[in-house]
C-alpha cells in the first residue's frame, strides 16, 4: 500500500510533473522533424520521459527509506 | 406663681383639648400651630414646659426640639413630644434630640396631667 | 493451413485454457490459497484496460494521426501517480462499505440511493455498449482476415452480410456463453471472481506477448531495428507526416483532453472499478501497481508507432485498413503461427474486456436496476420469498445476455462509420460523466443525491445528444439532418457544434459540454440544501476515509433470528451461516446463537447483503427487519453539520447570555422596586396609623375631659361633643377610603361600566358641594359644560373622582374671594392612539382654583398616597376634612378607564387639576357631530 503521506506527496508531484512533460507546451518543443539516436524527437522524448516517469514512481513506492 | 406651658400642635382639635387641659390645672398658656411660631414664642414667651407635636407644616417637631435646645435661655425648659408617631425610631430619635419625655398620640389626659406635674417638679 | 475450422479450433483451445485457469483459482481460493493475492496478478490484470482497441486500434490511429494514440495510455500512468490520494482511497472505502460496482459506490455515497445506483447503471450500460460493439467488430473481423489467408482481404462491411452468415453474432453468443460459465457459477458475498481475475491476467501476458512479438517481427524481421523504419518512413513524404503530430492549439487541446478522459476512464470504467478495486485482495498490491501498471502499458505501447509507419510503407494506398495491419503484415510475410498467435492475442483482449465488463454491469443492472424494481412489486411475492439467491444469478445471465446483444445491435447498426478508437472514445466520455460525482463524492462532504442525480443526468443527456446521437446519424440510423443543422433547424442547437461552439474535435467538444453541465449542476443542486442524515452519515464514511467506519449506520436492532434468514434468502442459507458463524467467532463468541441483537450485528448483516445485492438494496431489505428507532432527521442532521452545529451553538449561547442579561436586569430593577415598595408600606403604614391616631387624639382627650369633669358647664359640653362626632366621622372616612384604596390597588373593586354624560356628572358633584361652597363663599363656576360628551366609565365612581377635585379644591381657595371654575372639552389626540378607541377623541374636565398652588417638585408626589407625609407637611394634606388619600383613589379611577389625571399649577397662581377621558362615539354624539370627527 502507500505507506505514507510523504510517498503519496511525491507520487502526486510525479503527477504534476508528468502532466508537464506530456502536454503543451513542452510537447511542441519536440514536435519537430529531423532525428534522435534515429527516432523521431516527439516519439522519443514521450516514450523516454514516460520511462522515466514510471521508473520514479517505482523508486518512490519501492524505497523503504521513509 | 403659676408655671407657663407653650402648646404647638396643628390640630385645632388637640389645641383646643390641651388648652383646656392646662387652663383647668392652672398654668399659663401660650397656642402655636406650626414650627416657627413655635420658636418665635418660645423666645417671647419663655415657657417652663413646651408640649410639642411632630408632625406640623414648616417645622417639624423634631427641628423645633433642636432649636430650643440650642437656645441658652431655654436650658431649664422641659420638653415633651407628643406625636402620633409611634415607631421606636422616633420616640429614640426625639429623646436624642433632648425631648425629656415622649407621649405617643392617643395620651391618657390624667397620664399627661401628672407627667407635666411631675416634669415641673 | 488457416482454414476456419483451425482458427475456430484454436479460439475454442484457448478459451479451454482460460476456462481451466479461472476453475483452478476458484478451487484454490475455496481453500484458502488464493492464486492472485500477489502484487504482480493484480497489476496484470489492470491490464483489462488494453482491448482489442489497443491490440488493433492503436496502430490504426497511430497511422492516422502518428503519435495521437499515446494520451489514451499516458493518463492511466498520471492516475497512477495520484494512486496515494484517489484509487487508495476508493479501495479503501469500497472494503469497509462492500461496494460491488461503480454504481453502488456513487449510490452508497449519497445516502444508498436506489435511484441513483439505477442511473449510474444505465448510463454505464447505455455509454459501454459501443465499447463492446468495439470488441465484437475487432474478433469477427480479425477472424474474417485471418481465415481468408493468404489473401489478404478486407471484411464486409457489418450490416452487409445476412444475420446469421454474421460472424460476429456467434462471436457475441459465444463470449455471452463463456462469460455466463464465467463469472455467473456461484453467488460471492463478496462479489469477487478469483477465477476470472487470474484468467484477465494470464490474457494480459498472452496480449502483451503477442504485440510484443509482432513488433519484434517488424522492426527486426521485416527491417533492420526502428531507426531504418523511421528512416524509410522519413523518405516518403505521406508516411514522414505521421513522425509529427500536428501543431495547433485545438490538436494541442485535443492532446490533453484525452489525457484527461483517459485518466478518468481507467478509473470509471465498469469493468477498470471492478478489478483495481472490487477485485482487489489487499490493498497493499497498490503500491507495486503503481509502476507496473504503467510499464505494462509502455510495453504494450511501445512498437505502435514502428508498426503503424511500416503498415503505412508495406500497404501504401488505402487497401488495408490499418487497424489490420497487427495482424496483415505477419501475413503478408507469410508468417502463419504469429498471425494466428496475434489473433489469439486480439481474442484475448477482447474476451478480458468483454467478460470483466459484463459481469461488472450484470452485477449492476441485477443489485441496481432489476432487484430494486422486483422487490417493490409486491405482486411477485419476492420480499418474502425464502431463496433469492438462484434468481440473482438467473437475472445476471440474462443481463449478460441482453448486454452483449445490445453491443452486438450497435455493432450492426453503427459499428462501421467509426475506427475502433473513435468507438472507444465515445464511451470514455460517458463514464467521464461518473467523475464529479465519484471524485466530488471523496473529497467533498457537501454534495447531495439529488446533486449527483442533477449531473449525471444533465451530462449523461449532453453525452447523448453531442456524442452517441450522431454516431447513430453517421451510420444512416437516423436522419443526419439535426448533425448539420440542428434540433428543428436551430443552428444552436447542432450536437457537435452546440451553441456555437466551433473549433474542437468531437469529443472534447462534448467533455466541455457535458461535464460543464454535469459538474455545475451537481455543485449548484447540492449546495441547494445541507445534505440529510443518511447523505451526512455516508459522507463522513467516504470522505473521512475508513477510519470513520465506526459510526454505527442504524439506530435500532434486529436478532440473529431475522437476519439469518434475510441474508440467506440472498446468499443461500449455508453461506449466510457460515459468515455468521465467522462473524460470531470474530467477537469472540462461541456460537451464533450468542450473537447479541445490536447495532454492530445489523452492520455486520447489512455489508454482508450490500456485497451480494448492492448497497442501496441491502439497506431496503435490512430496514425491513430492523425497527429502527424513531429519528427526529432535521434535528440529527443539523447536528451531524458540524458548521451548523456550532453556528447553532455559538447562536444559542449568545441568545441565553443575553437572555440572563435581560433577566438579571429585571431581577435587579424587581428587587429595586420590591425594597422601595416595603420601604413606601412602611411609610405608608406609618402615615396611616398617624392619620388614625390623630382624629382618635381629639376624641379620647375630650371623651376624657367630659368624663372626668362633670361639672363642665353646658355650652363648652356641648362643643366637645360636636368636635368628638365630626372626628369620629373624619375617622371612619379615612377608614372607608384605606379600604377603598386597598381594593382599587388589588383590583378587586367592583365597576358597572356604562356610557356616562361627563357634563351630567359635574353638575351632579357641584350641587352636592353646593352647601359647602355657600358656607365658604366661594364661586363655583360651571358654565362651560356641554351636554353630550360620552365617556365609558362607572358613574358613582367618576363622580367620586369630581366631588374629590371639587371639594379639594374648596378646601384650598381663601374664603369669600375663593373661585373655583369647572371645563369640559373634547380634544382631538390623533398622536395619541388608546387602547380600544375608534375615535382618537378624548373628553377633558378641568377644575381650575385661586388657592396657592403646588409647587413644582410636589405636584406629582401629591398623587402618591405612600409618599404623602412626613417629608410633605406643606403640601396638601387637606386637614381637617381630608385623609390625603382622595387624589390617589381618584387616580387610580381614572386610570382604569384609561385616562389620565395630572396638575397644572403656577405656586400662588392656583391649581387647575385636570382628568381626560378616551371618549366614546354616542348616540348623542353622533347627532351633535359637527362632521370633525371621524
Amino acid at each position: 500500500m502507500i505507506r505514507s503521506r510523504l510517498t503519496a506527496q511525491r507520487l502526486a508531484f510525479l503527477f504534476l510533473l508528468g502532466c508537464f512533460f506530456f502536454n503543451y507546451p513542452l510537447l511542441s518543443v519536440f514536435n519537430r522533424g529531423g532525428d534522435f539516436f534515429g527516432m523521431p524527437p516527439l516519439y522519443a522524448w514521450l516514450m523516454g520521459s514516460w520511462l522515466a516517469l514510471i521508473a520514479q514512481m517505482a523508486w518512490v513506492v519501492e524505497s523503504r527509506g521513509d | 406663681m403659676s408655671h407657663r406651658i407653650l402648646i404647638v400642635d396643628d390640630e385645632p382639635n388637640i389645641v383646643i383639648s390641651l388648652e383646656y387641659l392646662m387652663k383647668k390645672e392652672g398654668f399659663q398658656v401660650a397656642v402655636a400651630t406650626d414650627g416657627e411660631t413655635a420658636l418665635q414664642l418660645a423666645s417671647e414667651f419663655v415657657p417652663d414646659l413646651i408640649l410639642l407635636d411632630v408632625m406640623m407644616p414648616k417645622k417639624s417637631g423634631f427641628e423645633v426640639c433642636q432649636a430650643l435646645r440650642a437656645a441658652p435661655e431655654l436650658v431649664a425648659t422641659k420638653i415633651i413630644m407628643l406625636t402620633a408617631k409611634g415607631r421606636e425610631t422616633e420616640v429614640t430619635k426625639g429623646l436624642a434630640l433632648g425631648a425629656d419625655v415622649y407621649i405617643t398620640k392617643p395620651f391618657s389626659t390624667k397620664d399627661l396631667v401628672l407627667q407635666i406635674k411631675s416634669l415641673l417638679g | 493451413m488457416l482454414q476456419s475450422w483451425v482458427i475456430v479450433l484454436a479460439s475454442f483451445f484457448y478459451l479451454g485454457i482460460l476456462f481451466a485457469i479461472a476453475w483452478y483459482a476458484d478451487r484454490r481460493a475455496d481453500t484458502g490459497r488464493s492464486l492472485i493475492a500477489n502484487p504482480v496478478v493484480y497489476s496484470l490484470s489492470l491490464g483489462v484496460y488494453c482491448t482489442t482497441w489497443t491490440f488493433y486500434g492503436s496502430v490504426g490511429r497511430a497511422a492516422a494521426s502518428g503519435i495521437g494514440f499515446l494520451p489514451i495510455y499516458l493518463g492511466p500512468t498520471l492516475l497512477f501517480a495520484l494512486a496515494g490520494f484517489i484509487l487508495h482511497k476508493m479501495i479503501r472505502v469500497a472494503k469497509a462499505n462492500r461496494i460491488t460496482s461503480i454504481a453502488d459506490f456513487v449510490a452508497s455515497r449519497y445516502g444508498k440511493s436506489q435511484l441513483l445506483g439505477g442511473l449510474v447503471t444505465v448510463i454505464a450500460v447505455v455509454g459501454v455498449i459501443p465499447y463492446i460493439a468495439l470488441q465484437l467488430k475487432a474478433v469477427s473481423n480479425s477472424f474474417a482476415i485471418l481465415a481468408s489467408y493468404p489473401d489478404i482481404i478486407m471484411p464486409a462491411k457489418a450490416g452487409a452480410v445476412p444475420i446469421f452468415q454474421d460472424s460476429a453474432l456467434y462471436v457475441a453468443m459465444i463470449l455471452a456463453a463463456f462469460t455466463i460459465l464465467f463469472g455467473t457459477r456461484h453467488l460471492d458475498a463478496t462479489e469477487r471472481h478469483e477465477g476470472m481475475v487470474a484468467a484477465i491476467a494470464v490474457e494480459s501476458m498472452v496480449k502483451l506477448a503477442a504485440f510484443l512479438a509482432v513488433g519484434i517481427f517488424v522492426v527486426w524481421g521485416m527491417h533492420d531495428g526502428a531507426g531504418d523504419i523511421f528512416a524509410q518512413a522519413a523518405a516518403v513524404p505521406e508516411v514522414a507526416r505521421r513522425l509529427t503530430t500536428a501543431d495547433s492549439p485545438a490538436a494541442y487541446g485535443t492532446w490533453g483532453t484525452l489525457i484527461f478522459l483517459s485518466l478518468f476512464a481507467s478509473l470509471l470504467l465498469p469493468r477498470q472499478f471492478q478489478i483495481a478495486v472490487v477485485e482487489n485482495v489487499d490493498e497493499s498490491h497498490l503500491r507495486r501497481a503503481v509502476w507496473m501498471f504503467p510499464l505494462y502499458l509502455f510495453l504494450i505501447n511501445l512498437f505502435v508507432l514502428p508498426v503503424a509507419l511500416a503498415g503505412m510503407l508495406h500497404f501504401p494506398g488505402a487497401g488495408v485498413d490499418a487497424d489490420t495491419f497487427v495482424l496483415t503484415l505477419p501475413m503478408a510475410h507469410q508468417q502463419e503461427g504469429l498471425a494466428l498467435f496475434v489473433y489469439i492475442g486480439g481474442l484475448s483482449a477482447a474476451t478480458g474486456m468483454v467478460i470483466v465488463e459484463t459481469i461488472a454491469l450484470s452485477t449492476m443492472v441485477c443489485n441496481d436496476l432489476v432487484m430494486p424494481a422486483l422487490l417493490r412489486l409486491p405482486m411477485l411475492g419476492l420480499a418474502t420469498r425464502a431463496d433469492l439467491s438462484g434468481l440473482l444469478l438467473e437475472i445476471r445471465r440474462w443481463a449478460i445476455a441482453v448486454i452483449l446483444g445490445l453491443g452486438y445491435l450497435y455493432f450492426r447498426v453503427a459499428g462501421e462509420a467509426y475506427a475502433l478508437v473513435s468507438i472507444g472514445l465515445i464511451s470514455f466520455a460517458a463514464v467521464a460523466q461518473f467523475a464529479p460525482v465519484v471524485i466530488g463524492g471523496l473529497f467533498w462532504k457537501g454534495g447531495t443525491r439529488d446533486g449527483a442525480l442533477a449531473g449525471l443526468a444533465g451530462g449523461f443527456v449532453l453525452w447523448a445528444y453531442t456524442l452517441l446521437l450522431p454516431s447513430f446519424a453517421k451510420s444512416g440510423w437516423l436522419p443526419d439532418g439535426f448533425i448539420a443543422h440542428g434540433l428543428f433547424g436551430i443552428e444552436f442547437l447542432r450536437p457537435q457544434h452546440l451553441f456555437g461552439l466551433t473549433g474542437l474535435d468531437e469529443i472534447t467538444h462534448c467533455l466541455v459540454w457535458s461535464l460543464l453541465v454535469n459538474l455545475g449542476a451537481y455543485i449548484g443542486v447540492s449546495l441547494q440544501r445541507v445534505p440529510n442524515l443518511r447523505e451526512a452519515r455516508q459522507a463522513t464514511l467516504f470522505v473521512g476515509g475508513a477510519e470513520a467506519a465506526g459510526i454505527p449506520g442504524w439506530r435500532g436492532s434486529a436478532g440473529v433470528t431475522d437476519l439469518l434468514p434475510l441474508a440467506g434468502r440472498f446468499l443461500g442459507l449455508e453461506r449466510a451461516h457460515e459468515a455468521f458463524a465467522r462473524h460470531a467467532r470474530q467477537r469472540g463468541l462461541r456460537g451464533i446463537e450468542e450473537l447479541p441483537p445490536d447495532t454492530r450485528l445489523v452492520n455486520f448483516a447489512e455489508t454482508l447483503l450490500a456485497g451480494a445485492i448492492g448497497s442501496a438494496s441491502a439497506r431496503a431489505m435490512v430496514a425491513s427487519v430492523v425497527t429502527e428507532e424513531p429519528l427526529g432527521i432535521d434535528e440529527v442532521m443539523n447536528i451531524l453539520d458540524e458548521a451548523s452545529q456550532v453556528r447553532a451553538y455559538t447562536r444559542e449561547l449568545e441568545q441565553k447570555s443575553l437572555e440572563l442579561t435581560r433577566a438579571t436586569a429585571e431581577l435587579r430593577e424587581a428587587n429595586a422596586r420590591l425594597q422601595q415598595l416595603d420601604r413606601m408600606k412602611d411609610d405608608f403604614i406609618s402615615t396611616v396609623t398617624h392619620e388614625l391616631r390623630t382624629p382618635l387624639t381629639s376624641i379620647r382627650a375630650f371623651s376624657e375631659m367630659l368624663q372626668e369633669d362633670p361639672k363642665i358647664d353646658l355650652a363648652q359640653r356641648a362643643r366637645f361633643l360636636g368636635i368628638i362626632v365630626s372626628e369620629a366621622v373624619r375617622l371612619s372616612r379615612l377608614i372607608n377610603q384605606i379600604l377603598d384604596l386597598a381594593k382599587l390597588e388589588s383590583g378587586r373593586a367592583e365597576w358597572t361600566v356604562t356610557a356616562v354624560d361627563v357634563a351630567e356628572v359635574i353638575r351632579e358633584a357641584a350641587e352636592s358641594l353646593t352647601v359647602l361652597f355657600a358656607e365658604k363663599h366661594v364661586a363655583l363656576d360651571l358654565d362651560a359644560c356641554e351636554d353630550g360628551l360620552i365617556v365609558l366609565a362607572d358613574r358613582d365612581r367618576l363622580m367620586q373622582v369630581m366631588v374629590n377635585l371639587l371639594s379639594n379644591a374648596l378646601k384650598f381657595v381663601p374664603a369669600d374671594s375663593g373661585r373655583v371654575r369647572v371645563g369640559l372639552a373634547a380634544l382631538c389626540v390623533p398622536e395619541i392612539p388608546l387602547r380600544g378607541q375608534v375615535t382618537p377623541q378624548e373628553v377633558r374636565v378641568s377644575v381650575t382654583d385661586n388657592g396657592p398652588g403646588i409647587q413644582a417638585e410636589d405636584q406629582d408626589v401629591i398623587f402618591d398616597k405612600f409618599r404623602q407625609g412626613a417629608g410633605t407637611a406643606d403640601v396638601l394634606t387637606d386637614k381637617p376634612q381630608g385623609t390625603g388619600l382622595g387624589l390617589p383613589i381618584s387616580r387610580q379611577i381614572i386610570e382604569y378607564f384609561n385616562g389620565r389625571l395630572w396638575v397644572e399649577s403656577t405656586p400662588g397662581a392656583g391649581a387647575c387639576f385636570v382628568f381626560a377621558l378616551p371618549r366614546q362615539a354616542g348616540d348623542n354624539d353622533a347627532s351633535k357631530s359637527t362632521g370633525g370627527v371621524p
